[in-house]
């Protein structure tokens, strides 16, 4: 099963339930077969909790055109084909922009002088490696570079059926990196906090996931009792279930802030973790 | 005209609660704009009770589409896709067809498809808005659920907000961010005059505030600081003093957590219009501060 975690609001526990859930599948053999993939590129954080051993390391690059000056004839095919503006034929000089390329490879196709070729442009790394037997992989987006979804899919390819669970922690939002984080799972457990924000954000999380994407959906209502009742008649008028209601502790606020587990600071959250996935695999199969 | 942006790295640290606080202080002292440039999760003008005077259409992306009819069926175009958003037919001869949602707009296939039987329509992507609320214009908008270029439509709500403040004579621009490091993050931050990055003393917290400074670095933006929740965790809060210190960022407020925050969310009020308590007197030094800083750039 491929299960993503994500949220629409930022700030509401993905990570927080992602890494707990994980931690909680019983038995060595199990979390051998687990695979965790933090998928939140641009502020990648469950390696804070699940501390993992890194492996190995490598490079995520977009394949951005190199042009070949001697064989430019300023024709500026590339610059029209180009639907990013990230070559620009100038009379004298082809320039290419790197941080605006989508690495389609559209340019060097269209040039009729073949003077197009591609080099790797490096945007981010993939680090991976063990945590606590669970097999763990993150994406980290390099500095200043814009594009997240690239390192979302090549962290992705990690995917295959050697596992039985796949555990991915999207990214907060509801553009086209939380999309890829979602797309082709089996289950969307959204996290919300039941506030007006939380609330706002976890329709727009179920327009993308249930709506566009197809995805059956539950809900974690996380910091229960603060704010109001928005989020319960929103979960009931929509049939959406909710799986699991954590209250507000200022315990488990203290114990995320030095980095330490939900289960490793009051370990009888292990049972409830567990039942949240028994819960996750029985609505996944309905 | 300065232009402020709250920032955060990390999501749900509080970046709308001092936005909206400080557009509320700012506007008792000047004539202000509001912008929330988290475009694919606005919450801003939930705390505003803003009256909506227009609404635009936003257009940017561009998506693939196979005329089934013209299509020859030979895969050219699903061995030229990078973005894995072409998918075969079920039987040979049957036409290809395109996932709209993961296709990237390139428009490779349309290019080069031998049968010319790919089209790239444009879909709409999103609104944006310009309204009014009691401290000030309003400008906010509304990505579509799974939609693209979140960065396009942060650039188009940053023109509009600061062609408003030119034209009527404001004299801050207050701007609500996104969360990450991303395109929204960055069309949200390049130009502006200061960026205050809103962080939680959390191991998270300071691992994302290193980005985010990153990214004020790296497109030249002054950067300050504010600690939200301040006394979840003290160490914490010191060690981003000293890494602040080190850096010679400095640190705008200590923020103390209280559920008044929440609760002035639900009454949908920004919480220096809520209540007068510790943490309004504390987003007030921050607002001055930031007026200061931003008074030297």
């Amino acid at each position: 099963m491929i299960l993503t975690i994500a949220s629409g609001k930022g700030g509401t526990g993905k990570t927080t339930i992602a890494v707990n859930l994980a931690l909680s599948v019983a038995s060595a053999e199990q979390k051998s077969r687990l695979l965790f993939l933090d998928c939140d590129v641009e502020e990648p954080n469950a390696h804070l909790f699940l501390k993992p051993s890194v492996a190995a390391r490598e490079d995520v690059a977009v394949r951005v055109p190199r042009v070949d000056a001697s064989r430019c004839t300023h024709h500026g095919r590339c610059t029209v084909v180009c639907q990013f503006h990230a070559i620009a034929a100038l009379p004298n000089e082809t320039l290419v922009f790197p941080e605006l390329c989508h690495g389609c490879g559209g340019c060097a196709l269209a040039c009729p002088e073949k003077a197009i070729s591609e080099e790797p442009h490096v945007i981010g790394i993939i680090e991976e490696g063990h945590a606590d037997g669970i097999n763990f992989a993150h994406g980290v987006l390099n500095v200043g570079e814009p594009m997240a979804t690239p390192v979302i899919r090549q962290l992705k390819r990690r995917l295959s059926n050697e596992y039985d669970l796949a555990i991915l922690d999207a990214p907060p939002g509801t553009a086209c990196p939380v999309v890829e984080s979602m797309r082709g799972a089996d289950f969307l457990l959204l996290v919300t906090e039941p506030t007006p924000f939380g609330l706002h954000d976890l329709r727009l999380a179920v327009q993308v996931g249930r709506d566009e994407l197809g995805l059956p959906v539950g809900v974690v209502a996380n910091q229960d009792g603060v704010g109001d009742a928005g989020v319960d008649e929103y979960c009931e008028s929509e049939g959406i279930p909710i799986l699991m209601r954590i209250p507000l502790d200022r315990r488990i606020a203290e114990a995320y802030s030095r980095g330490i587990t939900v289960v490793d600071a009051l370990p009888e959250y292990r049972d409830r973790f567990q039942q949240l996935m028994h819960s996750i695999l029985k609505e996944g199969q309905e | 005209m300065k232009q402020v942006v709250v920032l955060s790295g990390k999501g749900g640290t509080g970046k709308t609660t001092v936005a909206a606080a400080l557009g509320h202080l700012a506007s008792q002292e000047a004539p202000i704009v509001l912008l929330d440039a988290d475009v694919d999760a606005s919450n801003l003008d939930l705390v505003l009770s803003p009256q909506l005077r227009a609404k635009h259409d936003f257009f940017s992306s561009k998506v693939a589409v196979i005329d089934p009819a013209s299509c020859q069926s030979c895969g050219r175009c699903q061995e030229l896709c990078r973005f894995d958003a072409v998918l075969a037919p079920k039987e040979d001869g049957e036409p290809y067809a395109i996932d709209s949602v993961a296709c990237e707009g390139c428009a490779v296939c349309y290019y080069q498809c031998p049968a010319e039987a790919v089209r790239m329509d444009e879909p709409q992507d999103g609104l944006w808005f310009r309204s009014d609320t009691a401290f000030g214009p309003l400008v906010h908008a509304h990505l579509y659920a799974g939609h693209e270029n979140s960065g396009k439509l942060v650039a188009e709500v940053r023109q509009q907000a600061k062609a408003i403040a030119l034209e009527g004579g404001h004299e801050y621009v207050i701007i609500d961010g996104p969360p990450g490091i991303g395109c929204s993050v960055i069309a949200a931050t390049t130009g502006v005059d200061l960026a205050l990055m809103v962080i939680e003393p959390t191991v998270s917290g300071i691992h994302d505030l290193e980005r985010i400074l990153g990214v004020a670095r790296h497109f030249g933006v002054p950067a300050v600081v504010c600690v939200n929740k301040y006394d979840i965790n003290l160490e914490k809060t010191n060690e981003i003093a000293d890494y602040c210190a080190d850096l010679d960022i400095e640190v705008v407020g200590r923020v103390p957590f209280n559920t008044i925050a929440t609760e002035a969310m639900v009454a949908g009020k920004p919480v220096t219009v809520y209540g007068d308590g510790l943490i309004t007197e504390e987003l007030r030094n921050v607002w001055s501060r930031v007026r200061d800083k931003v008074a030297d750039t």
